[in-house]
């Protein structure tokens, strides 16, 4: 189920000088099965893109279509095209209210109209994927660590299976071993064949699991590519106070000290890439 | 959304009035209001209206920014008008049709009332115009400070209040993030009958009230890093003095009140 | 012997009674004019020792001290807390009042200052962060790394010896946390401000002078970052990330490569292979 943007702008208040995080004639389409990090700093429009992906922004100009229907237009189920976009918003643990990890899940299906042995099953299933203890189920999700409560949020937008899944910032915030856990558990959905757009600042997760990137400054769609592509134009990034995953910044070091290194996304590719370029022979 | 709600609308210019001691502008709106109430015949409004303007004036507001401040106050004002003009009892009937009778005194009860109504709003309203929420907390506490002898809060009260206003906007932004956020979960805030509105607002209220708590969990900890200790032995940053121009505005307020009581 | 800013000796601390406790015996010292960053995942126990530190908690036992003073000693509870500020993670949460100037004042107010000195010292603050042109401005028209600066100002205008910061930059953008981690190391270096920095960012922790690292309330490393960053394998068993840098030395020294353990950035890295091989 492609989304597809077309011309789309948005000004935040119309007609104030206030125009700081409006989006100005963005033009992209999000294919099926992509794994899309839309990066750019603070303020250049990634949460603003994101609330119109599912239609909580309505665009000023131009349409977002999912699956070829305008989801701002007229005629169709706004209302059903909407959820098979599920977007999940940054510090997302803030969101949850219910007396149990189960029935906080159980929020976004019952209102998608589900009940009994479906929405138990659906429960569990979107359960299952954020990887948490069994008995956390049945447990207060307030008496959850920060991290283990921003999965359960995760899992109750999981729930009601969207087929393209927004995540705004999922790791900030989180402890190295909560954002390895959450990053894995990203990619995992992804591999189970979700579509998912991933607002994020680090580049480092970016370049290893990643299949596009976009990049936004002041609110225009200023590249996209695969994320080779994006990071071996490093000088643009930087130019626009963006990041370089390290790995990137030394390829570009190493050519520059006159080792022949094409850029490397990971640190493996990286160390057969050096000790190619040395005459080390490989699996010594 | 919620963001387009403002709150405490300081109007920043520089300005006679604007300058005023805080203590001074809380006493003498608290004057002008009595005066509001101690006109009884209809020409007293003369004075108020003048001293209005006057101040209006002095204080580098146009006219439209105290008018705005009356605008949500359009049903009660309405309510209050209709209620005095046919319930109050009177002998000079001005109209009478059907079981429906206007007479005089109801006419000029009605004219009083919504004209009290529209002058205290915009005594007040000339207040928060002028003053920094700051200003008007610190203020506050001054002129309460003598209370805190018998054991009013004085000091923990202008706190409060001066925290409250440091937090809405932050409330506020957070409130809409997470309508938001249930929103993108399917929740519905904007259809159903009044039970079901009530029902839907409680994934936007358990968190937002988990969020205060933690905020303010938070915040004390912070203030206790920072070697807050309630009010005693506190120096403050802003020093308040009466001067001459606070004088001279008591004068002016003084002069309404004896304007007020000699037309009765 | 250098002078211990902060101290703390066989120190450990339950939340209750009844529960395991969030430090055990934890006994270290940090030295005037240091930068000290603290690592350890979620309830590693370094929020808590940040507490402890400026006497926000007392010790169940072993005591800690702040400038030589005992932080169980009622008496010394205001000056221990000027000496030693203390920077949360939250930007939102710890600003006052709803303008920049009154918030720098707060502490300013509660520890009894004159009010006519007040004015130079907060203007001196925000210089110091600078932050001087937001003096007239409302929080949270500011984003995160100036509310954290705002934050470091506050405490900076009580003058205090050392300052904490408990994950002071876990909130913020890369942009807002290099302001912030900036303004910190310069107060460090020019004023001589002693640091303790608790983060997750291990590229920040690679900046300080030392490294101590947490788990289960335990300090269980300390040393440089060049010591602290060469046990990978340790560092992972901990469930804490390795810089990029230093995993990548590790393979390429694995193939044979010789590769020094000091190389933990991408310009030593560099260096490092373009001379070896």
């Amino acid at each position: 189920m492609p989304i597809k943007i077309e011309h789309m702008s948005h000004t935040y208040q119309p007609g104030t000088p206030f125009k700081s995080d409006a989006l100005e004639d963005i033009d992209f389409t999000i294919e099926d099965g992509d794994l899309l990090a839309l990066i750019g700093h603070t303020g250049s429009g990634k949460s603003t893109l994101a609330q119109h992906l599912n239609g909580l922004l309505t665009p000023t100009a131009g349409r977002v279509l999912v699956d070829g229907q305008d989801i701002n237009g007229k005629d169709v189920n706004r209302r059903a095209l909407r959820q098979r976009v599920g977007l999940l918003f940054q510090y997302a643990e803030y969101q949850l209210f219910e007396e149990t990890v189960y029935k906080d899940i159980a929020f976004g299906p019952k209102n998608q109209g589900l009940s009994g042995e479906k929405l138990d099953r659906r429960v569990r299933a979107a359960f299952d994927k954020v990887h948490l203890p069994p008995e956390t189920l049945e447990k207060s999700p307030f008496e959850l660590s920060g991290g283990q409560m921003r999965r359960v949020a995760l899992a109750g937008v999981v729930a009601m299976e969207p087929e393209v899944l927004v995540l705004d910032e999922p790791i900030a915030g989180l402890d190295p071993k909560g954002r390895d856990e959450l990053t894995e558990i990203i990619h995992e959905l992804h591999r189970g064949g979700v579509t998912i757009v991933l607002i994020s600042h680090n580049m480092d997760d970016v370049a290893r699991i990643a299949t596009k990137v976009a990049v936004l400054e002041r609110g225009r769609l200023a590249m996209l590519g695969t994320p080779r592509e994006i990071f071996s134009r490093g000088d643009e990034l930087e130019a626009m106070g963006l990041d370089v995953p390290q790995t990137i910044q030394l390829c570009r070091a190493l050519r520059a000290g006159g080792l022949e290194v094409p850029d490397c996304l990971t640190g493996e590719e990286l160390c057969e890439a050096i000790c190619a370029a040395k005459g080390v022979p490989s699996h010594a | 959304m919620l963001k387009d709600i403002t709150l405490g609308q300081y109007y920043p210019v520089e300005s006679f009035v604007h300058s005023l001691d805080p203590r001074a502008k809380i006493v003498l709106t608290i004057v002008f209001m009595v005066a509001v109430f101690l006109g009884s015949s209809l020409f007293a409004a003369i004075p108020i209206v003048l001293f209005i303007l006057l101040t209006a004036r002095l204080a580098n507001l146009p006219i439209k920014m105290l008018l705005k401040g009356i605008k949500p106050l359009r049903i009660i004002l309405i309510f209050t008008f209709v209620l005095n003009l046919f319930f109050t009892a009177g002998d000079t009937i001005l109209v009478e049709w059907w079981k429906i009778r206007i007479t005089r005194e109801g006419l000029m009860s009605a004219v009083r009332f919504s004209l009290r109504l529209v002058f205290l709003v915009t005594g007040a309203s000339v207040l928060t115009l002028t003053t920094q929420p700051v200003a008007l907390t610190d203020g506050l506490e001054r002129l309460l400070s003598p209370l805190a002898k018998i054991g009013f809060p004085a000091h923990e009260l202008a706190m409060m209040m001066s925290i409250a206003l440091r937090f809405i906007p932050t409330l506020l932004e957070e409130a809409d993030k997470i309508m938001k956020a249930q929103m993108a979960r399917g929740a519905d805030f904007e259809s159903g009958n009044l039970i079901q509105r009530a029902k839907a607002m409680v994934p936007l209220l358990v968190p937002l009230f988990v969020s205060a708590f933690r905020r303010a969990g938070d915040l004390a900890m912070a203030m206790e890093a920072r070697c807050y200790h309630g009010g005693r032995g506190r120096t403050r940053l802003r020093i308040l003095k009466l001067g001459k121009n606070d004088l001279l505005a008591a004068l002016g307020t003084c002069a309404l009140v004896a304007a007020v009581i000699l037309i009765g | 012997m250098e002078e211990l800013i902060l101290q703390a000796e066989n120190v450990s601390y339950a939340y209750e009674e009844e529960a395991a406790p969030a430090l055990r015996d934890v006994s270290l010292g940090i030295r005037a004019g240091e930068m000290t960053a603290v690592l350890g995942h979620n309830g590693s126990g370094k929020s808590t020792l940040a507490k402890l530190l400026n006497g926000l908690y007392a010790p169940t036992a072993g005591k800690v001290t702040v400038c030589g003073m005992d932080t169980a000693l009622d008496e010394y509870t205001w000056q221990i807390r000027q000496a030693a500020g203390l920077v949360f993670q939250n930007p939102d949460n710890q600003l006052v009042a709803s303008i920049v100037r009154d918030d720098v004042a707060f502490g300013l107010e509660n520890t009894g200052v004159p009010s006519e000195k007040m004015p130079a010292i907060i203007e001196k603050a925000l210089r110091a962060v600078g932050m001087l042109e937001f003096i007239d401005r409302a929080p949270h028209t500011l984003s995160g790394g100036q509310k954290q600066r705002i934050a470091i100002a506050g405490i900076l205008a009580m003058r205090p010896r050392a300052l904490i910061l408990d994950e002071a930059t876990a909130m913020l953008d890369p942009k807002g946390r290099q302001e912030v981690f900036s303004v910190v190391e310069r107060l460090n270096r020019e004023k001589g401000i002693t640091v303790v920095w608790i983060t997750h960012f291990m590229e920040e922790a690679a900046r300080c002078r030392r490294v101590i690292v947490m788990d289960q309330g335990k300090c269980v490393m300390d040393g440089t970052p060049r010591e602290v960053f060469s046990q990978a394998e340790k560092l992972r068993s901990l469930r804490l990330d390795v810089p990029p840098m230093v995993a990548l030395g590790d393979l390429l020294r694995a193939r044979g490569l010789n590769i020094s353990r000091d190389a933990m950035d991408v310009e030593s890295m560099a260096g490092e292979v373009l001379k070896c091989q």
